[in-house]
């Protein structure tokens, strides 16, 4: 048996094993090499690969990224670090007209193999410019792959599926999730835009991804205890969603409750239900349900950031008002 | 590491009157007891989230933030506590915010990297690096249109030197004539790699390149950052921008609970020889200064400190409701979600 791990130690053996198996790939951002990564995700890499391929950048975002952009137009898969998701604001020129563009403007000459790891989300009180879920506005843009990895198995192979693919991939990790246990499979399929059923159940499915996984397992037990059994699909990918999986359960529970912690307006959820509505309107008995976070920024204080997270309390209750 | 007062430009010693160094040190020990106060209770479990303090910086706060009028505006960065202070924020409303608490001064919506009090020109703490020099441009852009007579300050580590918006920013108030500082807090540091890691140019170089004049102070010295501060907010006020850079001493990690790991021993056990407090003390004994005057100083922060953070614990949470207004303007229109 192997000993758990935490995600965030899942995450650098997926760094370290993809950098062992080619020699294109590489690390850069700000402290990943001498110290290991703000949050550790790093730790070991520069020892074992050295200083060329795993480099410490300057605070320069917008530059690092854009460099990557070259870099992977050059023969090289860089995997860049954005050390808190709210920073990725200034490298967005490069990820959206650089990134995502670069493969269809030049027709189909090349293609841009890198990945942007970054963590999103609240529940440490981080604040309104250090806890934002941003995955939405990447899953818009057309040339990106966006996943959003819930467990440690996950945190190591969809990351390995991430540098693997030839396409920008944007790969959101839950910084809450970090200190995280659990075991990893080396040999798990790699696959790109599929689901994982979490649970089974007949009555209801709720589809959701990243941290909210365990809101809604926590959901899912007191439904359970009420004689509801809710089905849970972990999305994994945002872009591309596995549309086969979530109308497969919706044509089995026949109501839907979406939940994600990003702002719910414009969000994952909207796309997915409004695809819901138009492709399995036939399946659905009841109006399909969002849980997400309220308009508004996030904020620090502990009454303030309590109040805006999704919790299991909003998904027991969607789900129960979809069986009403 | 800079070693401070050798790199520095010569300033004439003790033209500060002493009344007016009494002032400046009563803001440095006002910035060092609240600091050491935030420390012990982080440690504590009092104060959610994460918080960066500039204990050993406070010279640079105290003396620039002292020659500002009450027209000028700033903006700083995550380090910010010291400049805030220094500008005279209330300090109850100070400690509520930091604990998150419904009184504070943002309401508790922000915490420690955002503190900000408009009504003193204060645009704000940032959690991003860099943020504050864009919108110090503004500022001065502001004051320049709106012929206020006022400066603005940008506050930016070491560390910001790397992000384009200096560059930028330099450009700019260099092209526009803007009454600007650009006031450098180097430390030596930026998170957990050295300055030399990190920027391959000089500011000085880097101001020359775009005809924005330079100065380098020891900023642990305060009387030495009070003048060169005078100098560069009054040149920019007619005369455009000015770069002002401080080399300082960064006390504690990067931020509370930082083991400093990649930091050599011997450097953290020397840090207190360069402590600005010390030496300002030191200076004003010197002075003719009563050791009983600076241990009444001492008293007095304590105690003003002592009834903010009493009144920062009685205070109730924030409400969510209530932080759910604030996201637009009132006005006729409703936002959807
Ligand atoms: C755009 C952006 N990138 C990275 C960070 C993370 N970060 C916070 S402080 C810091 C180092 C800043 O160093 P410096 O400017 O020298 O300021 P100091 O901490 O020394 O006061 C970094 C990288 C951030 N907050 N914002
Ligand atoms: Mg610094």
């Amino acid at each position: 048996m192997p000993k758990p791990l935490r995600y965030v130690n899942a995450v650098a053996q997926a760094l370290n094993d993809a950098m062992a198996a080619d020699p294109a790939v590489m690390l850069m951002g700000e402290d990943v090499a001498a110290a290991g990564g703000p949050f550790k995700a790093t730790r070991g890499l520069l020892d074992a690969h050295g200083p060329e391929r795993v480099r410490d950048t300057p605070i320069s975002e917008a530059s690092l990224v854009g460099a990557a952009v070259g870099a992977a137009l050059t023969g090289m898969k860089p995997v860049v670090e954005i050390m808190f998701m709210d920073f990725v604001t200034l490298a967005m020129d490069a990820v959206v007209n650089q990134a995502a563009k670069a493969r269809f403007m030049f027709g189909g000459q090349c293609s841009v193999p890198m990945v942007l790891r970054t963590p999103h989300g609240g529940g440490l009180n981080a604040g309104p410019q250090h806890s934002q879920c941003l995955e939405a506005w990447f899953a818009h843009i057309p040339g990106l792959r966006v996943v959003c990895p819930a467990t440690v198995a996950d945190a190591y192979s969809l990351l390995r599926a991430a540098i693997e693919a030839p396409d920008p991939v944007v790969v959101v990790e839950n910084k809450a999730l970090y200190a995280l246990q659990g075991d990893i499979d080396v040999n798990a399929p790699r696959e790109v835009g599929k689901a994982r059923i979490d649970r089974a159940g007949r009555d209801a499915t709720i589809v959701t991804y990243g941290a909210t996984l365990y809101a809604a397992r926590a959901a899912a037990d007191r439904l359970a205890a009420e004689g509801i059994e809710a089905e849970i699909i972990d999305l994994r990918w945002i872009q591309p969603w596995d549309e086969e999986a979530v109308f497969a359960s919706v044509a089995k529970t026949h109501r839907v409750v979406i939940a994600h912690e990003a702002v719910q307006a414009f969000g994952v959820g909207a796309e997915i239900a409004a695809r819901i509505a138009s492709d399995a309107f036939d399946d659905l008995d009841a109006p399909v349900l969002r849980v997400g976070a309220p308009f508004m920024p996030i904020a620090f204080a502990k009454t303030l950031e309590a109040a805006y997270l999704p919790d299991a309390d909003r998904i027991v209750a969607a789900v129960k008002s979809t069986l009403a | 590491m800079p070693s401070s007062a050798a790199q520095a430009d010569p300033i004439p010693a003790n033209s500060i009157p002493t009344d007016r160094r009494l002032a400046l040190h009563r803001t440095m020990q006002t910035i060092r007891a609240t600091e050491t106060t935030l420390s012990r209770l982080f440690a504590d479990g009092e104060i959610p989230g994460f918080i960066h303090l500039s204990v050993g910086q406070e010279a640079v706060a105290a003396g620039v933030v002292g020659a500002l009028g009450p027209q000028d505006s700033f903006a700083t960065t995550h380090r910010g506590h010291g400049h805030v202070l220094a500008r005279g924020v209330r300090l109850d409303l100070f400690f509520k915010e930091i604990m998150g608490r419904a009184g504070g001064i943002c309401g508790g919506r922000g915490g420690s990297m955002h503190v900000a009090d408009l009504s003193l020109g204060v645009l704000g703490a940032n959690g991003i690096v860099g943020a504050g020099l864009p919108l110090a441009t503004g500022s001065a852009l502001a004051h320049q249109t709106r012929r206020t007579g006022g400066v603005a300050v940008a506050f930016f580590g070491d560390g910001a030197m790397a992000e384009g918006a200096l560059h930028e920013c330099l450009n700019m108030a260099a092209l526009w004539t803007l009454p600007m500082v650009f006031v450098c807090e180097n430390n030596g540091w930026s998170e957990f790699s050295p300055t030399s890691t990190q920027f391959a140019a000089t500011l000085d170089k880097l101001g020359a390149a775009f005809g924005v004049p330079h100065r380098r102070v020891d900023g642990n010295d305060v009387a030495a950052v009070a003048e060169a501060a005078a100098e560069v907010v009054e040149a920019a006020r007619g005369g455009g921008p000015r770069i002002l850079e401080c080399l300082t001493t960064r006390w504690h990690g990067h931020f509370e609970g930082d083991p400093q790991r990649y930091r050599n021993a011997d450097e953290i056990a020397g840090l207190p020889q360069n402590d600005p407090l010390r030496r300002s003390a030191e200076a004003l004994l010197a002075a003719g200064v009563e050791e009983s005057a600076l241990a009444a100083l001492v008293d007095s922060v304590d105690a003003e400190i002592r009834d903010a953070l009493e009144a920062a614990r009685a205070d109730a949470l924030p409400d969510a409701d209530a932080a759910f207004r604030d996201v637009y303007t009132p006005t006729t229109l409703t936002a959807g979600a």
